[in-house]
């Protein structure tokens, strides 16, 4: 399926195809941060977005955290070129550029205002837009879901799109030959599967939390390629508008405070915690 | 399938040992208030391996019509194969509303079936109900990991959806209820996209899994070692109950990832949650802010845990937690 790779001759290995520089694709988003304390939390009902606390930057989605360092761990063991793409009305450069420093070798910003309105299927439209324009790729990997619309949806709309296979919730991602290999969770264990290259695979907090950057890449970040694209750049059809109507965002109310159990010592509030528990009877 | 031309609702009914999945009940519980509601159908879809007893659960359950795909080759889920199964009867029936289980299967299948037939898929759906005039499906769902929840309509038929688990009643069985059963096995074909499987494993987790668990004990960043966990699970087992984690004491290897409980981990919903020396990160509650009753015991009265918690002990969890093993033993 992929055409135009690029070999080279690796010292170490007598076979070409095993010098073979593999591409992959890491799919990153630009979120509000999800470990903000629960009362900094605050939503424009009217407009139905979250307000971003002041002095809270946005943070990588931490699933495409994970997404990213399996590409890292693949390229660990072998040639490979990790492109990060990511989307966004208004992407921050210090935060976005976190994943070059991690060990990716190059960015694609995809950014627009039109952007802020897109659903999953928009945004997966622009995104394979834009790797068709990036040239061959072996592998591509997405979060399992972004840590704020939580919808789980871009990877397999951008294979469906790409006319490749999507292999979901990965915890383990490795690349043989011209195959994936994917260790993908089940509730009671995992599969392993394999699909030929090209293919998306979204990933799992499992695979493991992204490395800390190292000295050498962190200096690096200035000297790798950086692209911004916008929708006219891409090409895209604005016409288009999202599926889905939003009509109400709110905070649920939870019902009742919170009643803090007193007593002389720690004895005499667990005893008081379990005769409330058992006054709820869930023990 | 453009336009609102959909009639009638359509479950997909998981199945674990031969018999209907507990998600598959709750499915057939919404499906069945939603088709009410429309004064509509019911029907369900059944896809896997020695079916015969789900299919009449199904029937019991409350669907008027079971579509049923049974094969040895379906026994363990695929994309291809079960994506098959579900477009053919789509294509068929052409129903206003699918619905199926917030599960690894449901959350795989979900955006393939909606990317096929052109629509939208809104995943892990808390709430769902008929707007009694556009007569189209209102989807209550959780964004920023839970913190928030959305209400949101989809344009285009069918409208596609995942339930969260235990967040809908089940349906009432009944024995007199009759229904039709259509085999569609016939509309399977070999799998096209490529994808093998080279091998399943299964790891058997030791005592309650917590997807499972009527009590979790939940450790955070405070619990400070892996012993400290142990101390958890002693709690865990007088409860009967399952131990989970916050984020940190995962990526400490003081708990599995397995028991990463949060929007990067598992979404849990027990009658009872025990949230120890846990601080209340937006997005750890939102993996359990669904428990019907959730404890905080934190030496921090200021701990944002206390926000959601219904019951709080604010004191140092190393007294807390061998003084409540020793009240329950």
């Amino acid at each position: 399926m992929t055409v135009g790779r690029i070999s080279c001759i690796s010292e170490s290995s007598e076979i070409w195809s095993e010098a073979e520089l593999k591409n992959i694709i890491v799919c990153m988003k630009q979120v509000l941060d999800p470990e903000i304390p629960l009362s900094l939390f605050r939503i424009d009902p009217e407009a139905r977005i979250a307000i971003p606390p002041k002095a809270t930057p946005p943070v990588l989605s931490p699933f495409d955290e994970s997404a990213l360092e399996a590409a890292l761990q693949i390229k660990d063991a072998k040639d490979a070129t990790i492109t990060v793409i990511s989307l966004g009305k208004k992407l921050v450069k210090a935060v976005v550029t976190a994943s070059l420093a991690a060990g990716a070798d190059q960015l694609v910003l995809l950014q627009d205002a039109a952007f802020d309105e897109f659903d999953t299927g928009l945004t997966a439209s622009a995104i394979a837009t834009a790797i068709g324009k990036l040239g061959p790729y072996d592998l591509i990997l997405c979060g399992l879901q972004a840590a704020d619309t939580n919808t789980g949806q871009v990877g397999t709309r951008i294979a469906g799109l790409l006319g490749i296979p999507c292999i979901t919730a990965a915890r383990k991602v490795g690349l043989e030959d011209d195959k994936v290999v994917v260790e993908r969770s089940l509730p009671d264990g995992y599969e392993v599967l394999e699909v030929p290259c090209p293919a998306v695979v979204t990933t799992t907090y499992e695979v493991g939390s992204l490395r800390e950057p190292g000295l050498e890449a962190f200096m690096s970040v200035g000297q790798k390629p950086i692209t911004t694209w916008s929708a006219a750049d891409l090409g895209l059809e604005l016409g288009d508008t999202n599926r889905f109507e939003m009509l109400t965002m709110e905070t649920p109310v939870h019902e009742g405070q919170c009643e803090i159990l007193e007593g002389a010592g720690v004895e005499q509030k667990a005893e008081q915690l379990l005769a409330r528990l058992r006054e709820t009877k869930v023990i | 399938m453009k336009d609102q031309t959909g009639m009638g609702v359509l479950v997909h009914c998981e199945i674990s040992d031969g018999r209907l999945a507990p998600v598959a009940m709750e499915a057939l519980g919404a499906g069945g208030r939603l088709a009410a509601a429309l004064g509509q159908e019911l029907s369900a879809i059944l896809i896997g391996n020695g079916l015969g007893e789900a299919v009449q659960e199904t029937i019991a359950y409350g669907a008027a019509k079971v579509y049923v795909a049974d094969d040895p080759s379906l026994q363990d889920y695929s994309a291809d194969a079960y994506l098959q199964a579900m477009e053919a009867v789509t294509q068929q029936s052409l129903p206003a509303v699918v619905l199926l289980g917030q599960t690894p299967v449901g959350r795989d299948l979900a955006p393939w079936l909606a990317l096929r037939l052109g629509t939208g898929a809104t995943m892990d759906c808390m709430a769902l109900e008929i707007d009694s005039d556009t007569k189209r499906l209102l989807m209550t769902r959780p964004v920023y990991g839970g913190n928030a929840q959305a209400v949101q309509m989809c344009r285009t038929d069918p409208q596609v959806a995942t339930i969260r688990l235990k967040s809908m009643a089940p349906a009432e069985r009944d024995e007199a209820r009759q229904g039709q059963v259509i085999d569609i096995s016939a509309a399977i074909q070999i799998p096209e996209s490529g994808v093998t499987t080279r091998e399943r494993k299964i790891e058997p987790t030791a005592g309650v899994k917590l997807e499972d668990a009527r009590v979790i004990v939940a450790g955070g960043r405070g619990i400070g070692s892996a012993a400290g966990f142990e101390q958890l699970a002693e709690l865990a087992a007088v409860l009967d109950g399952a131990v989970g984690a916050t984020r940190p004491p995962c990526d400490a290897k003081w708990a599995a990832d397995s028991q990463q409980i949060g929007i990067t981990g598992k979404i849990v919903s027990p009658d009872l949650y025990i949230a120890v020396a846990v601080s209340g990160a937006s997005q750890h509650v939102s993996g359990c802010s669904s428990s019907k009753v959730i404890v905080a015991i934190n030496k921090d009265p200021e701990a944002n845990i206390f926000r959601v918690a219904d019951y709080g002990i604010v004191d140092d969890w190393k007294a807390v937690v061998p003084a409540l093993i020793s009240v329950l033993a």
